[in-house]
């Protein structure tokens, strides 16, 4: 497929200008390599998770202590890109899960999906979030690894509306735009990231053929 | 959150509001920067048009509702949602209440909705026992104090990092730092264990999608994701309002909303939720999932010919981030529950007259929030109408009540105005023109500006004399409109104008007739009035032997041109004749720059006269739209105009504003004359005699060396 550079540059600098860290990879696996080098580098402490250091209040520290190892999430995967992905996780002694996100809500290093579409005006991407493991792992990970393939492009948001309105009828269906991390500015204004959910987001843009 | 009773005790609360320091220094860099960052959000993108696009689509589906209501109902209903309609803010509550009970629920995360602070929701369900928590980081934080939002978006803007510090500091029982990203990484991980716990999520809506029976949340934080997929039971509270036939709609709110709010090309979520979703906690694994549809008087609204506008609003907050009276006095004084110019409106119509009886008077009328709108509501028309609709309800008061008789009888005000010389002779200063001792029924607090004082001889008394030779063939035609300013106080501008224009082929007549525009009378809710005399000037004028109806006054202007046509539009005698008329008017800068097409010869090569500053008036640039001409004709001139900060900002004068809230009066106008001491500037020229009286008068009493003129007496100086 021929992929429209102009769309391509557009999505990459929007997607920069929301601090979205944009890389590109030419198959799945790499996607997966990337991943599992990121959760492994993270933190010199296995067990710390964003907040955690700070002085909270005893039920959150007890919290914070139901974490116990390094995991990635990467609910929606099929069997084999799941077990391709494993074998990297077991060489690094990451823990890897794709269900029972509601055991860790505490926190988990690494939420890894594969996106539906992009938008590129925005730097936004289109994730069909019906599943709750996707919805959850994308949620209480510290960082979101959101894998793009090419082909799923659009240059607007009204570009993708027929597909964005296929997946609404195919009902129940909980369909997210995310565009950068989660952030906010209401003290003072002052921008964070990561009040609630991931703290970064690396889009892998897959050059699928 | 503003519930005072009177308006003394309202403008107590306000000035309370202007001393708080941190406020004013939060709220003034907030204005700068928003500013900035709308201009380079919406770079690129054809606003007008889009804005444009919106307040159509919203207007068809307003006219609309309780269709697209049963349809939204049906779709929901075959995906598993239960769809409720409550009629009062009270009904809403009781529903929710009941699907809490229902379902066993105790504890409650909520994401950010308006339209819960509007039925005050938490209340209703504390007092039931449940244990509700804000997740939102602005809304916890105003949680945890027991405040109302100050900001639609921002709701905790008021507030400085120690303060929330302090408050963390409560919360978790441990010392808290006041560095803000220790502070979000704490409300991170405190609110973490709160939806774990939650087993019910109460979320707003920013949409209703017909067509696929789907909400849609935007949001920054992702904590509606969490409160919408945690928890077993979801509810969605939402206003009619919010119904929106097609996603393409929905789509296109979201290229201004962010936009507008924030000055973000979109935000960081946007979730579309479409029937019960897979809940793992959920009965059969599914979410029980309600949406409760919040009519409280938006179907009723819906009716009105005028303000089913209001419908429109998007809840951006832009409204507030532009708006002057904001910017001083802060949310929580600027709004009952919603805020900002939006704010004054709803508060009447969601929260009743006591409520906004005082609010709606807090607006100078500086148009700055409809040219903001992202979906082009012309707030402050509205305001001034529930106003005098108020007036209307509650009677008006005697002064605004005799001020109305008096200015729709032109003999009458007339006479008074030119009486008043003789009354004002032991308080006059006759070398300045100022009044030196205020008489008593002005007090004290008005002591911040210098009054002028009622012209010796008024602008339609030396006209006879003063009026141009006849022009065989002329090039236009134009009838002078001065206005009351002009014709009783300052009839030199008027006479500067007139010397600017002749010479140009210009046949000039002042038609007698003319009175007041009618503009402070709609200021002060007399709009029986403010009609009377606008049927009196368009009668007065002429029309067929005029091309143009030229005015100084950017306020007049831009009240006859645009309130005109509507004020009159509904007399089908008047109706036609108050179109050509308002067709017909023209400021001064516009007919001379652009009409005239004066040009650097006209005048007289002068230099070394110093930089000249000017302030751009809320009627002209906003009302009229007109920016360039008046720089324009300062630089043809030979002028050294140096920019200044802010420029169209308003200085403060609103008419009769001014007299009402004397004290935000002072500090708008003391922030014009810093910005425009600071370009260094000699000598300010405006376009409109009531900025002149502001600011001159201001300027005389801080003592600033500084000269301020129509833009008419400057260019008349130089001219030829
Ligand atoms: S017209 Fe000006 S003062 Fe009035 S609400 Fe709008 S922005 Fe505020
Ligand atoms: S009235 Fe307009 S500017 Fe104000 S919140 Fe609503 S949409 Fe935004």
């Amino acid at each position: 497929m021929q992929i429209n550079q102009e769309m391509l540059g557009t999505f990459i600098e929007k997607a920069g200008l929301v601090s979205a860290k944009v890389s590109q990879v030419k198959t799945l696996e790499e996607a997966f390599a990337y991943t599992a080098v990121l959760c492994d580098g993270k933190e010199s402490c296995p067990l710390l998770v964003s907040g955690c250091e700070l002085n909270l209040s005893e039920p959150s520290v007890q919290l914070c202590k139901e974490k116990t190892s390094k995991i990635i999430a990467a609910p929606g995967l099929d069997k084999e890109q799941f077990a391709s992905l494993r074998t990297l996780c077991e060489y690094k002694g990451l823990e890897l899960i794709d269900d029972g996100l509601r055991r860790h809500l505490g926190g988990i290093d690494v939420g890894f999906t594969v996106c539906d579409l992009g938008i590129a005006e925005t730097g936004t991407l289109v994730l069909n979030s019906s599943s709750e493991e996707v919805r959850l792992a994308t949620m209480v990970c510290e960082t979101h690894v959101a894998v793009l393939p090419q082909s799923k492009l659009r240059a607007t948001s009204y570009d993708a509306e027929p597909e964005l309105l296929q997946f609404m009828g195919s009902t129940p269906n909980y369909l997210s735009f995310i565009t950068g991390a989660s952030r906010t500015a209401d003290i003072e204004r002052v921008l964070a990231l990561g009040v609630h959910g991931p703290l970064e987001l690396h889009i892998l843009l897959w050059e699928d053929k | 959150m503003q519930d005072t009773n009177t308006l003394k005790e309202y403008r107590n609360q306000c000035q309370e509001a202007l001393d708080d320091e941190f406020l004013r220094k939060a709220m003034d860099a907030f204005a700068k920067a928003y500013r900035t960052n709308r201009v380079n959000a919406f770079a690129g993108i054809n606003e007008k048009a889009l804005i444009a696009e919106i307040a159509a689509a919203k207007d068809g589906a307003i006219s609309r509702l309780p269709e697209l209501y049963e349809e939204f109902r049906v779709k929901a209903e075959q995906a598993g949602v239960h769809v409720h309609l409550a009629k009062t803010a009270a009904e809403a509550n009781e529903i929710i209440c009941q699907i809490a009970k229902d379902n066993g629920c105790r504890k409650i995360v909520k994401s950010k909705s308006m339209t819960a602070e509007e039925t005050l929701l938490n209340h209703r369900l504390e007092a039931d026992g449940l244990e509700v928590t804000e997740t939102d980081l602005g809304e916890w934080i105003i949680q945890l104090r027991h405040e109302g939002p100050s900001h639609m978006v921002m709701p905790a803007i008021h507030l400085s990092r120690y303060q929330v510090a302090e408050l963390f500091t409560d919360v978790t029982k441990k010392q808290q730092d006041s560095d803000i990203e220790k502070l979000v990484k704490v409300a991170r991980r405190e609110l973490r264990g709160k939806y774990i716990e939650a087993d019910m999520g109460i979320s707003g809506a920013n949409f209703a999608v017909v067509e696929t029976g789907a909400i849609g949340l935007v949001t920054n934080e992702g904590n509606a994701r969490l409160v919408t997929t945690l928890p077993r039971v979801h509810v969605a509270l939402c206003g009619v309002d919010k119904l929106t036939p097609t996603l393409h709609d929905a789509l296109r709110i979201i290229k201004a909303l962010p936009r507008n709010a924030t000055g973000q090309a979109i935000t960081s979520y946007v979730t579309w939720i479409t029937g019960a979703n897979a809940c793992a906690t959920g009965p059969e694994g599914k979410k029980e999932y309600h949406i409760v549809f919040l009519d409280n008087g938006r179907l009723a609204m819906a009716q009105d010919p005028d303000f089913r506008q209001i419908l429109r609003c998007v809840r951006c907050g832009a409204c507030a981030n532009v708006c002057p009276v904001y910017r001083l006095v802060g949310g929580h004084r600027m709004g009952h529950i919603y805020i900002g110019a939006i704010g004054l409106l709803l508060t009447y119509f969601f929260h009743g007259r006591e409520k906004a009886k005082n609010l709606v008077q807090n607006c100078i009328n500086c148009g700055a929030c409809k040219e903001a709108c992202v979906a082009g509501i012309d707030l402050p028309r509205l305001i001034k109408k529930i106003h005098a609709r108020i007036q209307d309800e509650e009677g008006h008061a005697l002064p605004s009540v005799l001020l109305g008789k008096v200015m729709s009888n032109r003999k009458l005000f007339h006479t008074l105005l030119k009486t008043a010389k003789w009354g004002q002779k032991p308080i006059k200063d006759g070398s300045t023109g100022y009044i030196r001792h205020l008489p008593m029924i002005f007090g004290k607090e008005q002591d911040f500006r210098a009054l002028p004082v009622v012209a010796d001889k008024a602008f339609r008394d030396e006209w006879p004399e003063l009026r141009p030779k006849k022009v065989d063939n002329p090039r236009f035609r134009v009838a002078l409109f001065s206005g009351c300013v002009q014709d009783f106080v300052y009839p030199e501008q008027m006479k500067a104008g007139v010397r600017v224009i002749d010479g140009h082929g210009v046949d000039m007549d002042y038609p007698m007739g003319q009175s007041c525009c009618g503009l402070p009378l709609v200021m002060m809710g007399e709009s029986e009035s403010a009609r009377d005399v606008a049927e009196q000037n368009v009668k007065a004028f002429d029309l067929e032997k005029v091309d143009y109806i030229m005015t100084m006054c950017a306020s007049c202007a831009s009240h006859l041109k645009h309130t005109y046509p509507r004020m009159l539009g509904d007399d089908p005698e008047l109706a036609e004749r108050a179109r050509v008329f308002a067709e017909k008017v023209i400021d001064f800068s516009s007919f001379v720059h652009d009409v005239l097409g004066v040009d650097k010869d006209d005048f007289k090569e002068q230099g070394g006269q110093g930089k000249i500053a000017y302030h751009s008036p809320c009627h002209l640039c906003r009302g009229l739209g007109v920016t360039e001409a008046p720089r324009q004709l300062l630089r043809k001139a030979g002028m050294d105009y140096a920019p200044s900060a802010e420029e169209d900002v308003c200085c403060g004068f609103g008419g009769t504003f001014s007299m009402k809230f004397p004290e935000e009066s002072r500090e708008l106008l003391n922030k014009k004359l810093d910005n425009v001491k600071a370009s260094g500037a000699g000598e300010l020229v405006t376009d409109c005699p009531g900025c002149v009286m502001q600011l001159r008068g201001g300027a005389d009493v801080r003592k600033d060396a500084l000269r301020v003129r129509h833009i008419a007496e400057a260019l008349a100086d130089r001219k030829k």
